[in-house]
């Protein structure tokens, strides 16, 4: 067994992730079944290997960025009506300065 | 036109053409299957009539005044629920984004509406595309039309099911590592995952930015050709479309197979592989050796490694792009009494088990003093498995799998074991961390009337080759083998 409890509760502070004690015991096993699982990559000697970080060389093309244009989207007003508690033009959330 | 004989993106207009049916009235017909057919099969999340009937009413209008229509004029559409739709809920069958509506459209669905297409609604799938079976969606599972009391794969479950129940006549679903082909192969209809970077991605909601792609389901090759000249190339919208330029796909259809290599690794068909399947693929090689073909053994030694490989590095992508879904802008919020507090109670109710298991995995394979043992370690592994093909496909045109090693099984048989569930994806993991094009195409049923995927993987932005062979295979009765 790698996987505690404790190193399933760090994680799941690290990802806001509120768990309940049984999560915390059903995603312990589960962790530990996979990175047990995982831990067979350490057959393969990758010391000579270049980490593959994109799928495809990117052309000259691609790699360029496109030009930064302004462009009105007139959204707001949709994209409020989604949140859970809009204050137009804003989001609200719990406060997180204190007086 | 009877069940038996589903509509094509040809009939469609063929019948527009000689005004047999109105695009209004053909959008009412496939309004009218899915009232009767949706209880029990929990395809779609969300429907969208009003604008299917605004978008049949401009096609009808066009024909009015004998305009040139389209290539997919009145074609009705079904897209998988993570690819966004202006004012229609978008919820990536979870209940974090319950409610949520897009502001804008992914510029796959702007290209097919262009292109005439109709969009009937979205379909289900699993929470936020991870899983194989479907049922991982918030709002229950998808049923296999072909056999109710089976999956009908995943995630893209509900895009390859409305094909397969003729409640659709194209779809769009997404595939990170086989959730086009693999449910495609499980509802016996041609699902193709193309190219990395050859359709854009702006308007889907990310879960693995790295493996992630679009692509069409359909009921045969011509059609998904047809959806594919309609949505492929750069988009300056998304940054990792490639500017390679998209051929006309309905022209690759053309010409012999006599001459092409195909490369069997011959290491897939042992340990693993259902008995019925692997007869049926091997039938399916035959064919395609009557057709011209020349078999070549080939090896990929890096297959072993590859869901092991998937699993770090798509859960670590997933940990960072699942971190937006806060409670803040969309989605439901459930209060605390601290930001966090309420950050982390919204992300412990929204998200279901598999979600919240993936998370936590790819959290913690990225977290201090793990990224080089993990990440790092697979991103290397990830490499020798992508050389594994550029090798392949020195010597071969087209790589042939399984889709899957099993028949599409029975609802709730593989639940409680995640990792059960993962390692049957190994014959579609690969091709998803190299990068390249492959296809699932009917290659007949089990005894029992199951359906049996034969996949087809090409070099990569070689989906014109990858549909040439599906085609012929096809048109040679694959099908029915």
């Amino acid at each position: 067994m790698k996987i505690s409890r404790e190193d399933v509760l760090k994680v799941a502070t690290l990802a806001n992730l509120e768990l309940t004690d049984a999560e915390v015991e059903k995603y312990r096993g589960q962790l530990d079944d996979i990175l047990n699982y995982i831990d067979k990559l350490n057959e393969l000697d990758t010391s000579n290997v270049e980490p593959m970080t994109q799928v495809f060389a990117a052309s000259p093309e691609d790699s360029a960025l496109r030009e930064d244009v302004v462009v009105r989207s007139e959204v707001i007003t949709e994209v409020l009506a989604g949140a859970p508690d809009p204050a137009p033009m804003y989001f609200r959330v719990p406060r997180v300065i204190e007086k | 036109m009877s069940a038996a004989t589903p509509w094509t993106v040809s009939t469609v207009r063929a019948a527009l053409d000689s005004k047999k049916i109105s695009a209004r009235e053909l959008v009412k017909e496939f309004y009218a299957r899915i009232e009767k057919r949706n209880p029990e099969l929990n395809i779609f999340l969300a429907l969208s009539p009003e604008r299917a009937y605004a978008q049949a009413d401009k096609i009808d209008a066009a024909i009015a005044a004998g305009d040139a229509l389209p290539p997919l004029a009145g074609v009705p559409l079904a897209v998988k629920d993570v690819i966004s739709t202006r004012g229609i809920p978008t919820t990536c069958g979870s209940r974090i984004l319950e409610g949520y509506k897009p502001a804008y459209d992914a510029t796959v669905v702007t290209r097919l509406e262009h292109n005439g297409a109709i969009v009937l609604g979205k379909t289900n799938c699993d929470e936020f595309a991870m899983g194989s079976s479907n049922e991982n969606s918030a709002y229950g599972p998808v049923r296999n039309p072909v056999a109710t009391d089976r999956v009908p794969g995943g995630s893209s479950g509900g895009a390859a099911a409305a094909i397969a129940a003729d409640l659709a006549v194209i779809s769009l679903g997404t595939d990170t590592g086989g959730s086009i082909r693999q449910p495609g192969s499980f509802c016996g209809v041609p699902a193709l995952n193309p190219s990395y970077g050859r359709v854009s991605r702006y308007g889907l909601i990310a879960y693995a930015s790295s493996l992630d792609r679009i692509g069409p389901f359909a009921h045969n090759i011509r059609d998904a050709a047809a959806v594919m000249s309609a949505m492929a190339g750069k988009d300056p919208m998304d940054s990792t479309s490639a500017s390679v330029p998209a051929p006309n796909y309905d022209h690759a259809l053309r010409g012999s197979l006599e001459g092409l290599r195909i490369g069997i690794p011959e290491d897939y068909f042992g340990e693993g592989i259902d008995r019925e399947v692997r007869q049926k693929v091997e039938a399916g090689i035959h064919l395609l050796e009557k057709l011209g073909c020349k078999r070549v053994s080939i090896r990929m030694p890096h297959t072993d490694y590859a869901i092991a490989t998937y699993y770090i590095i798509a859960t670590a992508e997933a940990s960072s792009n699942l971190a937006r879904y806060d409670g803040v802008r969309y989605g439901p919020r459930v209060s605390g009494s601290t930001l966090i507090e309420m950050y982390q109670k919204t992300r412990g109710h929204g998200f279901g088990p598999e979600v919240k298991q993936r998370i936590i995995l790819g959290t913690y394979v990225l977290s201090a003093g793990y990224y080089d043992a993990y990440y790092l370690k697979g991103q290397k592994v990830r490499a020798l498995i992508a050389k594994d093909f550029r090798s392949a496909f020195e010597q071969v045109d087209a790589i042939i799998t399984p889709t899957s090693p099993v028949p599409p099984f029975k609802l709730g048989e593989r639940t409680s074991n995640p990792l059960q569930m993962y390692l049957a994806d190994i014959y579609t993991v690969t091709g998803s961390l190299a990068g390249v094009p492959g296809i699932s195409v009917p290659c007949g049923k089990t005894k029992e009337g199951l359906p049996v995927g034969l996949q087809i993987y090409g070099a990569a932005y070689a989906e014109d080759r990858v549909l040439q062979i599906a085609h012929a295979f096809e048109q040679a009765g694959g099908a029915e083998l």
